[in-house]
């Protein structure tokens, strides 16, 4: 790929991220309700301060203006105040962010070791019965309401079997100084491996439900692009080799099936994105997706607004890293 | 595309042989007539529910299904924290599943179709505004971009079906405009603008018909997607409002009394499941019978 592609392919991204700036500030510009008084809330103040209070928010500008200011802040990841925790928005969004991001990265990490070998042993075993359970197995993952599996599962392993934890990202007994805010890297700086086994443990649950529709998914695509591979001559040539069958499976297919499915898992990450408010919310997990739920009940839209934002522009910069993995694994594809 | 595929008349033929080759695959037409009783279901409920679906009994707080002891029969599926009857209430959450889920994917196909028709055939600004509008659109997380929507507009039926109707037209969209600029050269497509026919004419005479059948199937497949995401939202409190009942916000009504009364939420999570799944492998059976590309 050359460099002056890989520059118009980003030069493609900026109408696009333009656009979804539009959307995400007129979806709270023209919500119901003046900011104003919800910020006040029961508060007596003069019509003065409201006023200032309205022009410090900038509010008395004209709607175009107030997207550009919009638009300005957002490049210094200046969001305006949390209404209700009466900070910076970018700090409360930069608190929640790596329990979301540990949640979403154990879940892709859950989905690729369990999608890669049940796809890879479906298609060698082709029509057998574990194939049919494989097929079943993932219109099933992908059949299941994210909410509803996840209280299933919490239910019979948290409340019935006791053996996993209900809710949370640690147990209150559990005391790990925040160094990155990723529990799993912070109790092992810590040294603290109780602590790492209990965050563990609070993780297992909620990334089972949330990496289910993605295990489902790439199962099926490792499972489709293998089948194509093994038919390729290239593989029959090497079986006529005489070279055994698990070193053309592995080192001569595996290579080129995983392709679309390392594509895949770059695009379906983002919708890993709009899980975590699913998951999180089932399992009070204290991350983003919580937090927007959370936020839109108490109204506070400038953090709604500026995580509609973040989730948007995450979602597409990863698109944009699946294209270009794409191209990087498989030449033959030009961007 | 093959060439006999090049004709109206011609499509039409294959239209018959697809629908029996999806006659043919017994569980796809198992699952449609799951599906089917399902929509009956929903059409019918008024007759079919056993007791109103909003009456609260408090008496029967949390009663049991009919086979557990302190379960009656009359109430099958057992009662909510209301006492209302949970197989009454499935029964109705049925009615909003499918009717959000038809009319969103009746709106987006149309707008779909006509927007896909118009940037593949058109070309130009056309093709470049619909494409970059779908761009745009399609760097939201769906469930992302619903969720701001309803945060906007506030709970309610309506607004769920355009909070959904409003990003999920892009798919049929990209699919149509991609079919439309490969069967825009077609032979018979010059011939009718050789003819002088309009450009209304050739897009909805002469190049829709070819380019329904992977509409249909990319409609069924997003169907059972756009369930999922009503029952979502619902769920997350921000669907339709009570007390009307839907399957979400009956799942979210049992998460409270669990431990005592698991059935609160596992009826409408298994309605849920059952519609989607069989909805999910009926699309599969169409898609395989009408476009064999993706059969395996």
């Amino acid at each position: 790929m050359s460099l002056s592609k890989l520059l118009e392919r980003i030069a493609q991204l900026v109408p696009v991220l333009l656009g979804v700036s539009v959307i995400a500030f007129t979806m709270m510009a023209l919500t119901p309700g003046d900011p104003v008084q919800i910020m006040i809330g029961d508060q007596a103040i003069t019509a003065e301060q409201e006023a200032q209070l309205r022009h410090d928010m900038g509010l008395d500008r004209p709607m175009v203006e107030r997207f550009f200011i919009f638009l300005g802040n957002t490049t210094h990841f200046d969001f305006g105040e949390s209404f209700y925790h009466k900070r910076p928005v970018a700090d409360v969004i930069a608190e929640r962010l790596p329990a979301t991001i540990e949640l979403s990265l154990v879940a892709l990490v859950v989905a690729l070791a369990t999608a890669i070998p049940l796809g890879v042993l479906a298609a060698i075993k082709k029509n057998s019965i574990f194939d049919r359970i494989a097929t079943v197995g993932s219109l099933l993952g992908v059949s299941l309401p994210g909410f509803w599996f996840g209280i299933l599962l919490l239910m019979l392993f948290a409340v019935h079997l006791h053996l996993l934890p209900v809710s949370g990202r640690i147990g209150f007994d559990s005391e790990v100084p925040s160094v990155t805010g990723f529990l799993l890297i912070d109790t092992l700086v810590a040294g603290n491996m109780k602590a790492f086994g209990d965050a563990v443990a609070h993780l297992i649950l909620p990334a089972i439900t949330l990496g289910l529709p993605m295990t489902a998914i790439l199962m099926r695509v490792t499972r489709t692009s293998m089948l194509e591979v093994l038919r390729q001559d290239y593989v029959t040539f090497a079986d006529a080799k005489g070279l055994s069958r698990r070193r053309v499976l592995f080192r001569h297919a595996l290579k080129n099936a995983l392709i679309p499915t390392v594509s895949v898992a770059a695009i379906e990450t983002g919708s890993l994105l709009g899980g975590n408010m699913i998951v999180e919310t089932v399992y009070g997990w204290p991350g983003l997706g919580r937090l927007v739920v959370e936020s839109i009940f108490l109204r506070n839209y400038p953090l709604v607004q500026a995580a509609v934002l973040f989730y948007a522009v995450t979602y597409v910069l990863l698109n944009f890293v699946a294209d270009l993995l794409y191209t990087v694994l498989n030449p033959r594809v030009k961007l | 595309m093959s060439l006999a595929a090049e004709t109206p008349a011609a499509s039409e033929t294959i239209l018959r042989r697809n629908l029996a080759t999806f006659t043919g695959n017994r569980l796809a037409m198992l699952c449609a007539l799951i599906v089917v009783l399902f929509v009956v279901m929903a059409v019918f409920a008024p007759w079919i529910a056993p007791h109103d679906p909003n009456e609260t009994d408090l008496f029967r707080r949390l009663q049991p299904p009919g086979w557990m002891a302190g379960g009656e029969w009359s109430y099958v599926l057992g009662c909510d924290a209301l006492g209302r009857d949970i197989l009454s209430r499935i029964v109705y959450g049925a009615r909003i599943s499918i009717f959000i889920g038809i009319v969103v994917i009746l709106v987006a196909t149309t707008i779909g179709i006509l927007a896909g028709l118009a940037a593949g055939y058109l070309r130009g600004w056309v093709d470049m505004l619909i494409s970059r509008i779908v761009d745009i659109l399609l760097g939201f997380p769906y469930l992302i971009f619903a969720i701001g929507l309803m945060a906007m507009m506030g709970p309610g039926l309506w607004n769920i079906i355009f909070a959904l109707a409003y990003k999920e037209w892009v798919i049929p969209a990209r699919v149509v405009r991609g079919e439309t600029l490969v069967t825009r050269e077609l032979e018979y497509v010059e011939a009718a603008r050789a003819l002088g026919a309009s450009r209304g004419h050739i897009m909805l005479r002469e190049i829709l018909p070819n380019v329904l059948s992977p509409v249909i199937v990319v409609a069924t497949i997003r169907m059972a997607h756009v369930i999922i995401l009503e029952a979502s939202l619902s769920f997350l409190g921000l669907g339709v409002q009570p007390p009307t009942a839907s399957w979400g916000s009956m799942v979210a009504d049992g998460r409270a009394f669990m431990l005592e009364a698991w059935w609160v939420s596992t009826f409408p999570g298994l309605a849920i499941l059952f519609l989607v799944l069989a909805i999910n492998v009926a699309s599969q059976g169409l898609r395989d019978a009408f476009d064999p590309r993706f059969s395996e």
